[in-house]
């Protein structure tokens, strides 16, 4: 570490060595609860992983043995054979896990706790303590989700969005203890939510380093900003709501079910009223890490940043009014249905300046393919396929026909998994150095990266197809249609790719795993980026800067004149003509 | 197997395949060109020794552009799609003297109420026949949707319709189908373990035969419509 | 950690920083997770306006069911609370930690922190004691979460009366009013909690001073908004 000290501006020597514990499992250390996170929501995305496989093999293969599920208890399968009330299971229970506890807590658990404080120089999040309590009522509430597959009746049989009256009425939905566990871990999860965001709001407002104005913030800061923004109003509707549907199975209540005056299209108001901003939960940390990766991969200053900015905040606040496009079948007022139309298809406008903005960074680029980069870039081409096939469904006629086919499904994976996904597999390997002190490997990476890109196209550019022929989505067996039977050798491609995709995955985690201990040593700014993370040593200590680092500049100052020889520029290097912040020289409150 | 949409048999099929013909279209040409710009970019300024990247922070004027272009597109896209939407599930679009059937939904069988040789729906002569949807072409078709147990959706993609049904709701919904045929009838909504095998037949009529049949109630009905080979059916009404 | 310097300098963090929101963490924090608590009530109080006004049959009428007066004088209670917590906060800032002390020339002895405080919470514990009465009176009385219980003095009432008992809507009323006025006691009863928790840990040991009193601002804010949500809640569920 002392040959960095050159460089970097001091760094935190002041802690005192902690025992195991508290370092690594009652710690209160943001970078530890981001690994933390990472660890527990990596699990659980290989959890919703595999429910996805056995619901391929469903969906190519109906009433076929498949290979492995003799392992299954017989309430899951007979004989191999996936059973219908199974399926059900794994459709609903392989949405929840990777909304709510893999691609959720990657962007959100994992980078906002990470990278904020050591993004904005600060030493840690504001209220470390509600911060570590943010990561272990997460887990509670992952561990609560995951015990619903053990319980009698098994886990929720209502899809992720539990539409009522079917999660609402036991009788209907035949399952009573995984229901009340799905309501209770949300609620649970929603504290977690709650206290994270809190955290990182207050932490980017009031901590922000001497000279870290507001437009001189990363996008990925940006972006963590909104979506904390996001999190904190959303989450708490969805905990009133599922608070309201577990007093409808336990107590008799009945505020969604019309047998007693309640109503079934008030869950999905307050569900998707949550949901929609959830969705964008989902990706606009993602497009803030690919915002930083591509200015770093092109060596370029990001392309139009001040719009950037304004994109992401116009995304976010958008996502408030048009919750009622999930509904538009539903019955909902017609007339309202127009006017969450126009609202949806205005997201194009940012969403299209966003997608131009990264196109107009690698262009006259000097671009360095590396593994986050190539991730990054797959995550423009992805995206935009996601975005585009959204207005399909913005648009009411065509979504009379589309809605709830296996073409919306192609069009979720395409922005969460084409999207949020390929964004994370860019993010591990970029931060993985400040995280571990090591580099994950490069050739493997890039193996995985074409590996996955291929397969993952191949799994889910054919659902458009199944869902242009109408195939309904959630169906056990779609075989039991006279008029989808000619699609199912596409279903059986489908399934397959998706195998491949899976298997794909295994480089990853050897990847991943391998080089915690055995990867190349990791040197103080591997990508030669400008961000404050960079002027720390890897791994990054506990306290992060003995003093703060003072800022100069914004965050993409690649290949500036000013720069000289070297095609960057730290935020916290002082130039001849750089003058001290008015804030670095302002008295500090007594300590 | 096909790789585009069903063929199209009601009256407002052509105007949604029009709709998503078009949009595949503009969304065809943005596609092409943003990915033609990734990979183009992608392989002209990869790293090479001695590069220099350019050094700017953006154009506002190619922002605006790129901004305009698109708000432009979907607010004709907007306008064009609310028309279409208002006429085919619009408040008062459901056209007058349209035949109307009753469809109520549960776990896991759809229940068609037909009225009767009265053609008027809710009186004594109306009669109810499970998962067979009978109904005359080239006459509007306004189905009164309601649910008994769960959430479900009235689907039928070559009418290119879609409409929940929800317990504690009357929806209605019309259609006209244009030609003869047997087709399916599905739901779209996951309502339960057997929301997969949830699916009824649906059989459109030459009109004039329909309107002889409607005369007759219950099981006359049904014997009355045997399907004729002559008109190119398929399968029998009493499955 | 003593702090020697005034409670402005106090909103600035430890460190030197740029300019934030002007208000010290703690005290953002707790705005932003009211905001969080706003959204949390707009659930519950959307689902009730949604349900109620969504009915066509009659819905209760004021007073036919719930005791009003009763609640009214809880309502006062709560009022009450704000108002010493007011005080509370004042005192501390004046740098007032005793608890009565007395002034040259006043009848009336002048309470400082210790004083305030406790009246906030015996108030606050006394709103959840008349609340906690107030649903065994009502249960008792045939009036539960699922509606008017078969059998009870109420459903007798409504099978006489049911447009003034809102016989067919029940259960929709027993539902929302349980959830929304649960819910806000809940929140009383964590305030009462946190505040007793300060007062043996802070308050009693005298560990605010005119210089630094956040806590007391912090767990002010949280008390000032419960009682608004409550007045929102008294309007729309005894009144109207």
């Amino acid at each position: 570490m002392t040959s960095v000290a050159a460089t970097a501006p001091a760094h935190g020597a002041h802690h005192a060595p902690q025992s195991f514990w508290r370092k690594y499992i009652f710690s209160t250390d943001h970078k530890i609860i981001g690994i933390q996170f990472l660890f527990v929501s990596l699990f659980f995305l290989l959890v919703g992983g595999v429910l996805a496989m056995q619901m391929r093999w469903a969906l190519g293969f109906p009433g076929k043995p498949m290979p492995g599920a003799g392992l299954l208890p017989e309430t899951m399968a007979t004989n191999g054979v996936i059973l219908p009330e199974y399926y059900v299971q794994l459709v609903s229970m392989h949405g929840t896990f990777m909304v709510f506890f893999a691609i959720m807590p990657l962007l959100v658990g994992v980078y906002a706790n990470f990278l904020i404080p050591l993004k904005i120089g600060a030493h840690d999040m504001a209220f470390p303590r509600i911060n570590m309590a943010s990561f272990w009522t997460a887990l509670l509430a992952g561990l609560l989700m995951f015990t619903s597959f053990f319980v009698p009746e098994g886990a929720i049989r209502s899809g992720w969005t539990n539409y009522a009256p079917l999660s609402a009425r036991p009788d209907l939905s035949g399952v009573t203890i995984g229901q009340q566990l799905w309501c209770i871990s949300i609620v649970v999860l929603g504290l977690s939510s709650v206290m994270g965001s809190l955290n990182y709001i207050t932490t980017i407002i009031n901590h922000r380093a001497p000279g870290m104005t507001w437009f001189r913030m990363p996008l990925s800061v940006w972006a963590l900003f909104i979506t904390a923004i996001l999190g904190v109003l959303a989450l708490p509707v969805l905990q009133g709501a599922a608070i309201l549907l577990l007093f409808d199975q336990t107590i008799g209540t009945h505020f969604f079910d019309p047998v007693a005056g309640g109503q079934a299209l008030l869950w999905q108001h307050l569900f998707w009223f949550f949901g929609h901003p959830e969705v964008y939960i989902l990706i606009l940390p993602a497009m803030g890490m690919v915002s930083d990766m591509i200015a770093n991969g092109s060596r370029k200053p990001i392309f139009g940043y001040h719009s950037m900015v304004f994109a992401i905040i116009a995304i976010g606040f958008l996502g408030w009014i048009v919750w009622g496009h999930h509904m538009f079948m539903s019955g909902m007022n017609p007339t309202l249905g127009s006017s969450f139309m126009i609202s949806t298809l205005v997201i194009a406008v940012p969403s299209a300046v966003k997608v131009f903005n990264w196109l107009g960074t690698m262009w006259r680029g000097n671009l360095r393919f590396h593994v986050p980069m190539l991730n990054a870039v797959a995550f423009v081409a992805m995206f935009t396929i996601g975005g585009l096939s959204g207005v399909f469904m913005a648009a009411t006629p065509v979504d009379m026909y589309i809605h709830d086919t296996q073409f919306i499904v192609a069009h979720i994976h395409y922005v969460l998994f084409g999207g949020s996904l390929f964004a994370l597999f860019g993010a591990i390997p970029y931060w993985y150095p400040k995280m571990f002190g090591r580099m994950m490997d490069e050739r493997v990476g890039k193996i995985h990266f074409w590996l996955t890109f291929v397969f993952y196209n191949l799994t889910f550019f054919p659902m458009h197809i199944l869902g242009m022929g109408g195939q309904m989505r959630r169906l056990y067996d779609p075989t039991q249609y006279d008029f989808l039977k000619p699609q199912q050798p596409l279903n059986q491609f489908i399934t397959i790719s998706a195998f491949l995709l899976f298997a794909s995955q295994l480089l990853f985690a050897v990847n991943f795993l391998w080089s915690l201990k055995r990867g190349k040593k990791a040197p103080l700014n591997p990508w030669e980026d400008n961000g404050l993370e960079w002027s720390l040593p890897s791994p990054a200590p506990h306290g992060n800067w003995d003093r703060a680092p003072t800022v100069y500049r914004g965050p993409y100052e690649f290949s500036a004149p000013e720069a000289g020889n070297r095609d960057y520029l730290p935020q916290h290097e002082k130039l001849p003509t750089d003058r001290e912040p008015a804030s670095a020289t302002a008295p500090a409150a007594g300590h | 197997m096909s790789w585009w949409l069903p063929p199209a048999a009601s009256t407002f099929a052509g105007d949604i395949d029009f709709l998503f013909t078009l949009i595949l279209v503009i969304t065809g040409i943005a596609l092409v060109v943003v990915e033609a710009g990734v990979i183009v970019f992608a392989i002209r300024y990869r790293a090479r020794p001695g590069r220099r990247a350019f050094y700017t922070h953006g154009s506002a004027k190619a922002e605006v552009v790129w901004s305009a272009v698109p708000a432009v597109t979907v607010v004709i896209l907007g306008i064009m799609s609310n028309g279409l939407w208002t006429k085919i599930k619009g408040r008062d679009s459901v056209p007058a003297g349209a035949y109307p059937i009753g469809v109520r939904a549960k776990q896991f069988e759809w229940r068609f109420t037909y009225p009767g040789p009265d053609g008027q729906f809710g009186t004594a002569d109306d009669f109810t026949v499970r998962n067979q949807l009978h109904v005359p072409v080239g006459r509007p078709v306004v189905v009164h949707l309601t649910a008994e147990d769960v959430i479900h959706s009235f689907f039928v993609p070559e009418f290119r319709l879609k409409q929940d049904a929800v317990p504690g709701m009357d929806i209605q919904a019309w259609f006209q189908a244009t030609k003869v045929d047997s087709l399916e009838l599905g739901c779209a909504e996951l309502c339960g373990m057997g929301h997969y095998k949830m699916r009824a037949r649906v059989w459109v009529w030459p009109a004039e035969q329909y309107a002889a049949c409607a005369q007759k109630t219950s099981q006359e009905f049904i014997d009355c419509l045997r399907p004729s080979p002559a008109l190119g059916m398929t399968g029998g009404t009493g499955s | 950690m003593p702090h020697a310097t005034a409670t402005a300098d106090l909103m600035r963090p430890p460190f030197p920083a740029e300019p934030g929101a002007g208000v010290y963490s703690s005290k953002l924090g707790m705005w932003v997770f009211l905001a969080s608590d706003v959204m949390f009530f707009t659930a519950l109080i959307g689902t009730y306006i949604i349900l109620r006004f969504g009915v066509t049959e009659p819905w209760a009428q004021p007073g036919a069911v719930l005791n009003v007066p009763l609640t009214a004088f809880n309502t006062f209670l709560l009022i009450c609370s704000s108002v010493s917590m007011v005080k509370a906060y004042a005192a501390i800032a004046d740098g007032k930690k005793y608890f009565l002390r007395a002034v040259p020339g006043k009848t009336l002895r002048d309470g400082g922190l210790k004083f305030w405080l406790l009246v906030t919470m015996i108030c606050g514990a006394a709103f959840v004691g008349v609340q906690v009465v107030e649903y065994i009176k009502l249960v008792g009385h045939g009036f539960t979460p699922t509606g008017y219980r078969e059998g009870s003095l109420l459903a007798e009432h409504a099978a006489a009366n049911a447009v003034r008992y809102g016989a067919a809507t029940g259960g929709l009323y027993g539902s929302t009013f349980f959830s929304m006025t649960g819910f806000h006691g809940f929140h009383v009863t964590c305030g009462v909690i946190s505040m007793t928790y300060l007062y043996v840990t802070k308050v009693l040991p005298e560990k605010y001073s005119a210089q630094d009193y956040r806590g007391i601002e912090v767990i002010g804010l949280y008390w000032h908004f419960v009682d608004l949500v409550w007045i929102i809640l008294f309007t729309i569920v005894y009144l109207i």
